[in-house]
């Protein structure tokens, strides 16, 4: 198929944007989207031009380095499904596309469809891990938990941190990334210990990276690729409050 | 001579004995030393953590953009540790006999006995860092069986084992950032290992971001970059896993080990087109109700539902009764490739066997397969647009892991002093073949427990050693080397881009040095990478600027990968015999089985790099069976 191509091009992060048409043929159903992307490419370094920058690696939905907007959805059409797992099957003959980076201020394009989503690993790195130091853990089955709350927790920590929830919200809110660590963590007994500390710190962490307020619009749930559940947010607002009354 | 320093002592004391009598480092004098980590996967991130809450200083190295996006995030399968929870039998020795039979004895006993050893703690530790494994109803930790062995011995979570292991230890990692005590840099490369007075001492790294050229010093570098599957362009490696930090260390006086020996998993979707990227995994667990099948008749291009049952070849259930679809990895693939040569393969390019559910379905209902299956059947789905439980899957044969890397001795060291490698980078564990599940296993194990006994041991040495300073001749030359490679690839004037480089070296291994070789192949194989290293030198083509530039990046990793399939065809070349992965046409059975050559191969080949021009000189570690007899590895 023929596909006409309208892709945002940024020299860098000071630089002003602009979408730029690109024309594409041959076009297999059976390419994903970025390998329809590899193809254009390819046209552009035959021209001697520089080719279009995205972020990728695993191919296969889980490492989360993915994520454009395609006709302005956060990984395009598709339900839970990234951007390198959409293909072109999905898109016909003809067709006019929109390709653009997330958008966020605490994500700056670093160039083109690139974007700098450190802001995710300062959130973690402001609590949201447990403190067991190699060497210090009991044996695993000394602690019993319930089949119910290991997949409650695991539904929570399967978010593969590509920022599709930001990119779609409103408010650029990272509370369902920042809701889906506090919740996988504070479920599980060995994470309860220091869940007060870390719901304060990593919260005051997502404010100050400059990502918006949680206005309940359910967006970032709707384009999750992990389909991670906004009540997650729930739960890292009960934790949050929680924790400022028993504050000592 | 290479000296593998394995401990004095009967096989299951040798770790204690390591233990008890390796150097320490005084915790006030930890501090004073520092110690670069290259790669923030398993290895990486669980040994940066652990030296790091000991008290030395890491600096910390990935090329994505994030250090949880390491490719161990897509191991689907789970973790082996010999736990005994099913009181199945198992224990240390029986996990060590089925890795290193399982190997093709091919790797070194003490190593992985100490693999198996340190498996069940590796469980309480995940555990305790909140990865959340799957639970039975009481509570207790669930498990299950995988191929090649005869207990229930993989822990998993869901179908994402290996991205909950990764993020326990990112969250690990990053908890030491926050303490001070890890210098995170990601979105880095390291270009080039800086040795000094024979000993490793600092890297040179490029920023990806600004293409900044960066010089790094430490009392110890340790590579835990990954393997080097994606050499063969099509595999079911991430895009960016390359061969160049080891490859670059390899050049630098590290030898290299097991090198030819890659294992191609045998249950990946086929190759569709010429611009395909990737090849999608789809897990081994589908070989438990899925039987694997090809038309009796080649070329036969009815739809596979119209076949009738007596115009099938169940292959591997005829070739392997006792194990049938659930063979070892490198059984079943080899064995795929001689249906799909012989004319019987199918789908669209005639490149795949099918794997059918229909029996499953008639046996256990469409309920019981979709609760086991459903994701992958939803994958599967979602790629090919082929709802698998109306119609058999296609599946192949795909390049996945490499068992071979970095020779190390015992205490995970290469051959360059204070250079220590990790997890699938170095060759250690697993022989000529790795069993599922033993891979997250290794790097972990190598990560949490290993290296921070290994490496604390080598540093107290290099405690009143004269600190080196970025400064330094040795670096400056490094970063030259560097720099000069980068110029030459800006102003390169060819036509080509690095992917077609990629692709022809692909798909040249997959002919010659691939699921089968023989002398015939692979000497024209290196007869014909002389000529395409030639064209790269003259065709590439690199547009951009010396900035962020993928294909600035992507071109050094291809000239590094060049280089290393040079390497595989000499190692596959020397070794006249067949074992695990590495199956010589010349030496197999009547009917198409291996046959190992115990008299004149039982040892690795650790290959030293002698120069651009010249052949590379070969050293033998022998192996040495004392706790197991050297059998014949049969599946039948």
């Amino acid at each position: 198929m023929k596909l006409y191509l309208k892709i945002w091009r940024q020299f860098d992060t000071s630089s002003k944007g602009e979408m730029v048409d690109y024309e594409i043929d041959n076009v297999s159903e059976h390419m994903s989207f970025l390998e329809m992307l590899d193809l254009l490419n390819e046209s552009l370094i035959h021209k001697k031009e520089r080719v279009i920058e995205f972020d990728h690696d695993c191919r296969e939905g889980i490492c989360g380095q993915c994520g454009v907007m395609i006709d302005g959805r956060a990984h395009g059409p598709l339900k839970n499904t990234t951007t390198c797992q959409l293909h072109m099957r999905s898109f016909k003959d003809g067709d006019t596309i929109y390709i653009e980076p997330f958008r966020a201020k605490a994500f700056p394009v670093l160039r083109d469809l690139k974007i700098d989503r450190s802001a995710f690993d300062k959130i973690i790195t402001a609590g949201g891990f447990i403190g067991a130091s190699t060497g210090q853990a009991p044996e695993a089955n000394s602690i019993p938990i319930s089949y119910e709350t290991a997949e409650a927790s695991f539904d929570a920590a399967a978010c593969i941190g590509c920022g599709a929830c930001v990119a779609t919200c409103k408010n650029a809110s990272a509370a369902l990334f920042t809701g889906a660590k506090i919740t996988h963590l504070a479920l599980l007994p060995q994470g309860k210990i220091e869940a007060s500390k870390r719901v304060l710190t990593m919260v005051q962490q997502m404010d100050a990276e400059g990502f918006g307020n949680c206005s309940d619009t359910r967006a970032c749930e709707i384009e999750c690729p992990q389909g991670i559940s906004i009540l997650s947010i729930a739960k890292m607002n009960a934790e949050y409050t929680k924790a400022l009354i028993f504050r000592k | 001579m290479i000296d593998s320093k394995i401990p004095e002592g009967p096989l299951a004391e040798k770790w204690s004995h390591y233990k008890a009598k390796a150097k320490l480092v005084n915790p006030a004098n930890r501090k004073k030393l520092n110690i670069i980590v290259v790669g923030t996967g398993l290895a990486g991130a669980s040994c940066a953590a652990s030296l790091a809450e000991q008290g030395y200083n890491i600096k910390s190295f990935c090329f994505q953009d994030s250090a949880r996006r390491a490719h161990s995030v897509a191991a689907q399968g789970g973790v082996n540790a010999a736990k005994n929870y099913k009181n199945d039998g198992d224990s240390t020795f029986r996990m060590f006999y089925d890795t290193i039979k399982g190997g093709d004895f091919r790797s070194r006993e003490a190593n992985v006995y100490r693999l198996a050893e340190c498996s069940a703690h590796l469980i309480d530790h995940a555990v305790a860092q909140g990865v959340p494994f799957a639970r039975e109803y009481a509570g207790y930790l669930n498990n299950r069986s995988f191929g090649g062995v005869q207990v229930s011995r993989t822990f998993y979570a869901r179908g994402q084992t290996g991205q909950q292991l990764l993020l326990g230890a990112y969250q690990a990692l990053l908890r030491q950032v926050s303490l001070g005590k890890v210098d995170l840099n990601t979105r880095h490369e390291m270009l080039e290992l800086v040795v000094i007075d024979g000993k490793a001492k600092g890297i040179i790294a490029r920023n990806l971001e600004t293409g900044a050229i960066e010089r790094h010093a430490a009392d110890a570098v340790v590579l835990a970059s990954g393997g080097y599957g994606k050499v063969y362009y099509l595999s079911t490696l991430a895009m960016g896993c390359n061969s160049s930090a080891i490859w670059r260390a390899h050049k630098k006086g590290a030898f290299m080990a097991g090198v030819s020996w890659i294992q191609f998993h045998p249950t990946s979707l086929p190759q569709h087109g010429e611009n395909q990227s990737k090849l999608t995994l789809m897990s081994e667990s589908l070989r438990n109700d899925g039987r694997i099948w090809v038309p009796k008749t080649a070329a036969d291009d009815r739809n596979p539902n119209i076949i009738p049952e007596e115009e099938r070849d169940y292959y591997l259930e005829r070739k392997y009764p006792s194990f049938g679809n659930l063979a070892p990895r490198d059984i079943s693939s080899r064995a795929a490739k001689e249906q799909i040569d012989a004319g019987h393969g199918v789908g669209p390019m005639k490149n795949a066997i099918y794997l059918d559910f229909s029996d499953a379905i008639k046996a256990q209902g469409k309920d019981k397969i979709e609760a086991k299956y459903s994701n992958l059947f939803a994958m599967y789905e979602k790629i090919t647009g082929i709802n698998a439980y109306k119609e058999p899957m296609l599946i192949s044969p795909s390049a996945h892991f490499t068992m071979g890397g970095l020779w190390v001795d015992y205490e995970l060291m290469t051959t360059i002093p204070g250079l220590f490698a990790l997890g699938e980078a170095n060759f250690a564990d697993h022989g000529a073949n790795r069993l599922g599940a033993n891979s997250l296993l290794q790097a972990c194990v190598d990560g949490y427990f290993i290296a921070p006994y290994t490496i604390p041991n080598y540093l107290s040495g290099e405690l009143n050693a004269p600190k080196i300073d970025t400064s330094h001749p040795a670096f400056e030359e490094a970063e030259k080397t560097v720099q000069s490679q980068l110029n030459r690839f800006l102003s390169s004037k060819g036509t080509l881009s690095t992917d077609y480089f990629h692709k022809k070296i692909g798909r040249l291994l997959y002919e010659k040095c691939g699921l089968s070789r023989s002398k015939e192949k692979l000497e024209q194989a290196l007869e014909e990478i002389k000529i395409l290293k030639a064209s790269f030198e003259k065709d590439l083509l690199i547009t951009g600027d010396n900035k962020l530039n993928s294909e600035l990046e992507k071109a050094g990793r291809i000239a590094d990968y060049i280089e290393l399939a040079e390497l595989m065809c000499h190692d596959a070349l020397q070794r006249e015999e067949s074992c695990g992965a590495h199956f010589r046409e010349e030496y197999q059975t009547p009917d198409g089985e291996a046959v190992r050559n115990d008299a004149d191969f039982c040892y690795v080949s650790a290959w030293e790099w002698k120069g651009k021009e010249q052949p590379p000189e070969l050293h033998k570690e022998p192996l040495v069976f004392e706790s197991v007899e050297l059998a014949v590895r049969s599946y039948k």
